[in-house]
């Protein structure tokens, strides 16, 4: 399918894990995504820690969509849970994860979503919550509607949740987007291809997890969250 | 080792998430020292970017504050001049996260009042002129002016992370 769409680039691994910022696909990256070779600092910068959130800053419902409002928001009730890790995979623990997403409908509650989808008056879409000792969090929230938007003809975004991460250092902190296993909506979609290696590109789909499932009450997905302190190391490099 | 991430952009709706609160304030406007940071994040052709995300840092202070920009790519926050670290001179570092933008770009803000302090600084000496200008505030009624360009002949400086 890719190999024939002008939005979707083939799959090419020796672009490294990372996105490619210039994917010509996605159109707003035009002049937006910076030119010039990105200059090197010092390794200590990257190990230096950044801010720290409290306990103080969560709320103790702010983790659960569905019940910030006097009743319930329309659509399928889900669990979203995972762990922050480093690359060692060791837990990254207290740290702030925030999640925004389009309601049911796949309409967001911000003024310049315009598409003609209902907006749910129980539904604002915004979580937040502090990683526990085990690095563990922990979202009840309601699955996100797929959506258009004009990016090209009959643009379709995959259902996705938006997740901001801060970590222990600096930079460590993530911004990034949450998908859910089986989107048709994938190989359409220049957001989600910008990843041009399929291999840390499967890293953003969330798994059904029948573990975590409530029974009787809500399915579950499960992401794990690995976070990086400084620019990534290339296998080739000598260490 | 376990495989990083990858980063998707912040998107244009990230409001709803990320700045329902006031946070650009890292030391209160009335404090003694506080001064006013504002500038505009513009794209490769000078267009102003409405919906662009910054954050900043000042490490030494250990203070920290974000902002949404404006309807025409505005950004302001109170802040206090960091002091200088050894041969680091005053600075804070910066996040900038937009639409279109698929990964957040690192850069800094340094301070026009503290030219010594910039010129023993290591970071800023292995730069040329001309991009040293991209990361030096200037001086404006009681605080500092600070524009960041994602592109074009006056792109700011990014760094590795």
């Amino acid at each position: 399918m890719s190999e024939e769409s002008p939005i979707v680039l083939p799959d090419d691994p020796s672009f490294g894990p990372e996105v490619q910022i210039d994917y010509p696909g996605y159109r707003s990256t035009r002049w937006r995504a910076p030119k010039l070779p990105l200059v090197s600092l010092p390794e200590e910068f990257h190990q230096a820690d950044g801010p720290v959130y409290g306990e103080g800053t969560v709320g103790e419902l702010d983790h659960d969509l569905t019940r910030q409002h006097a009743g319930e928001p329309i659509g399928e009730r889900i669990v979203v849970s995972g762990r922050v890790l480093d690359e060692d995979g060791r837990p990254i623990r207290n740290t702030l994860v925030e999640i925004w997403q389009a309601n049911a409908c796949g309409r967001y509650h911000h003024v310049v979503d315009q598409h003609p989808a209902p907006l749910d008056p129980n539904f604002t879409g915004a979580g937040r919550c502090l990683t526990d000792d085990d690095g563990g969090y922990r979202f009840v929230t309601i699955k996100p509607g797929a959506y258009p938007w004009g990016n090209h003809e009959n643009a379709w975004r995959p259902a996705h949740i938006h997740f901001s991460v801060f970590g222990r250092s600096f930079t460590e902190r993530l911004v990034t987007q949450m998908y859910f296993p089986g989107d048709p909506l994938f190989p359409y979609d220049p957001i989600f291809n910008s990843v041009r290696d399929p291999a840390s590109r499967a890293l953003l789909v969330s798994e059904f997890d029948l573990a975590t499932t409530t029974p009787d009450w809500a399915l579950a997905f499960r992401w794990d969250i690995v976070l990086g302190r400084g620019p990534r190391v290339t296998p080739t490099e000598d260490h | 080792m376990a495989q990083r991430t990858p980063s998707q952009t912040v998107g244009p709706y990230f409001a709803i998430g990320l700045t329902r609160r006031v946070e650009n304030e890292l030391v209160a406007p009335g404090e003694p020292g506080a001064q006013h940071l504002h500038g505009r994040l513009l794209d490769g052709v000078d267009e102003p970017i409405p919906d662009g995300l910054i954050e900043v840092w000042d490490h030494a202070g250990r203070r920290w504050g974000r902002v949404g920009t404006d309807g025409g790519g505005g950004f302001a926050f109170t802040i206090a001049k960091p002091p200088a670290v050894g041969s680091e001179a005053p600075r804070l570092d910066v996040f900038v996260f937009a639409r279109g933008l698929l990964r957040h770009q690192l850069t800094r803000v340094y301070f026009p009042d503290e030219a010594a302090a910039n010129e023993a600084d290591p970071v800023l000496a292995a730069l040329s002129a001309d991009e040293r200008a991209t990361l030096v505030a200037t001086a404006d009624d009681g605080g500092f002016q600070h524009d960041i360009h994602l592109q074009g002949d006056r792109q700011t400086v990014f760094f590795e992370h």
